[in-house]
């Protein structure tokens, strides 16, 4: 690990100042930064430790029934919240099914938002990677790249987002608050994780200095809470990250179904919205016959990056089956594996 | 620059002089601290060997930052037992043969404290398989592992019964 400079700023304003320097970085619990500058793939010169900055340690019912989450709120202590828990099921849900018991209890919200992709390629320093270093190429173009992106890639960089929670937020609309050397904003999370274009695979949309302080989950987000459910395909049932995962939240009466909202993980640089599904899916009945429809719509436009062509057709077999289990409505208990394929009839395991 | 921070570990406050950032907590208490119980396995939070309690819950203490947990209390394998009694989840350990060669245990050990102080398992064995999915076993020792927790959790809600 390279030597660095320590800070730990009293307020959000002189963290902002000192994270505007050039090769500066800001380090929450470290779980994710901790690990690449120990691989020598991330080498900030100073850290800017926001662990203890006063008020982003909370989770707010805002008037009207959306939520703000402070930034620095541990994962495994927002699932565990109730009231956020019964108002976004599919959220906790996929909170849970990340990584392990031990990183849950230390990760923050805005860690696991602004976590970097797990491209080999982008880890390993000897090797060229755009999104690491602009302008030096991408060797997962032409290298171990099964797992790799299927939709929205382009040649400068193939790698997806890792995070579980944004998927679901991201079919909820959900909104991040930023803090920076400017001020104030905020912009939709989809906003936060740029598509890579021909040259250029950004790694986030914030500008230098400028930190996540609190995300938002808007009050119609709580409406689909009786059918929302979080799908994680990966290759072994805990702590591994998807190959494809989907959320699915519906709106249903009188067996029709009024809204949908449908995200993708791990098949692109952003958790993947399926607008398109989305809108086929209104004043349907919800079935399997349609949801396959969804399915066929949500893949248009995929097509594989390099040896990753079945990420496709299971990421159809995802969406249908995350959809059949939305319609079927969320458990009253969490599943005893969060997001399994292996869980029947809403939380009871199928042990294989 | 040299930065000073206090720790409790297993009770006792400690003044510890860092004289570089990049410590982890793991290295603290290895190499600082000599509390050699806490493992370094894989070093990348993917083993669970580094697991100890910091403020009464489990996290991997590899990809902790030393500086940055000034003022916690740390609790490690060493400070579980008194004296020659074993704490119950030890003992269960030893009960259910929840080990073979013995370097993943103290990370197994305090995982399963954190995930009974947790109580979201109940004695649900998958529950129990899925929280305790931080912890590699080699050995292959995770058959009785699981009947270790699920004994302890057990005998420690029966204490608490007793004293109720």
């Amino acid at each position: 690990m390279n030597q660095f400079e320590y800070l730990r700023p009293a307020s959000v304003a002189e963290a902002v100042a000192a994270a505007s320097e050039p090769g500066a970085a800001f380090l929450a619990a470290g779980t994710n930064l901790l690990d690449l500058m120990k691989l020598g793939a991330l080498r900030p010169s100073r850290l800017v430790d926001v662990t203890r900055l006063p008020e982003l340690s909370n989770v707010e019912q805002l008037d009207g029934g959306g939520f703000r989450i402070g930034a620095l709120v541990r994962n495994a202590d927002l699932a565990r919240e109730p009231a956020f828990a019964a108002a976004f099921p599919s959220v906790a849900e996929a909170l849970l099914s990340g990584a392990s018991a031990q990183l849950r209890n230390a990760a923050s919200v805005g860690g696991n938002l602004m976590q970097h992709t797990r491209c080999a390629y982008f880890q390993d320093p000897a090797s060229a990677c755009n999104r690491r270093d602009p302008g030096t190429g991408c060797d997962a173009l032409t290298g171990e790249n099964r797992s790799h992106a299927v939709l929205g890639w382009s040649n400068a960089c193939i790698a997806t987002h890792p995070s579980d929670f944004s998927v679901p937020l991201v079919a909820l609309d959900a909104v991040v608050e930023i803090a920076g050397p400017d001020g104030r904003r905020e912009m939709a999370l989809e906003d936060l994780y740029p598509l890579p274009d021909a040259h250029r695979a950004p790694e986030s949309g914030l500008r230098p200095g400028e930190m996540v302080v609190s995300l938002r989950l808007p009050p119609e987000a709580a409406s689909f809470r009786a059918h929302a459910r979080y799908l994680k395909l990966r290759e072994r049932t805990s702590f591994a990250f998807a190959l494809v995962s989907a959320a699915a939240a519906l709106r249903i009466e009188d067996g029709r179904i009024l809204q949908a909202r449908l995200a993708l993980g791990a098949v692109a640089a952003r958790p993947w919205r399926a607008r398109a599904a989305e809108a086929l899916l209104f004043g349907a009945v919800p079935s399997a016959e349609n949801f396959g429809r969804a399915a066929d719509a949500a893949l248009a436009d995929a097509r594989p990056s390099g040896d990753n062509g079945f990420k496709i057709e299971l990421a159809r077999r995802v969406i249908k089956r995350v959809l059949l289990l939305a319609a079927d409505g969320t458990p009253e208990r969490m599943p005893a594996l969060p997001a399994s394929a292996f869980n029947l009839e809403n939380g009871a395991v199928a042990h294989v | 620059m040299t930065l000073s921070i206090s720790l409790t570990v297993n009770g006792v406050r400690t003044d510890v002089a860092i004289d570089d950032p990049r410590v982890t907590l793991l290295d603290l208490l290895r190499e600082r601290l000599h509390l050699t119980g806490t493992k370094k396995g894989c070093d990348r939070g993917q083993c669970g060997a580094c697991t100890v309690l910091v403020d009464g819950r489990r996290i991997n203490s590899c990809l902790a930052l030393a500086v940055s947990h000034d003022g916690a209390e740390v609790l490690t394998i060493e400070g579980l037992a008194s004296g020659d009694r074993l704490h119950p989840v030890q003992a269960a350990f030893i009960d259910n043969d929840g080990f073979q060669c013995g370097f993943c245990t103290p990370g197994q050990i305090m995982s399963a404290i954190g995930l009974i102080a947790e109580a979201e398992t109940g004695d649900d064995p998958e529950r129990i398989r899925e929280a305790m999915s931080g912890n590699l076993c080699r050995c292959g020792a995770h058959v009785g592992i699981i009947e270790a927790v699920l004994d302890a959790r057990n005998r420690l809600a029966e204490d608490e019964r007793r004293t109720a």
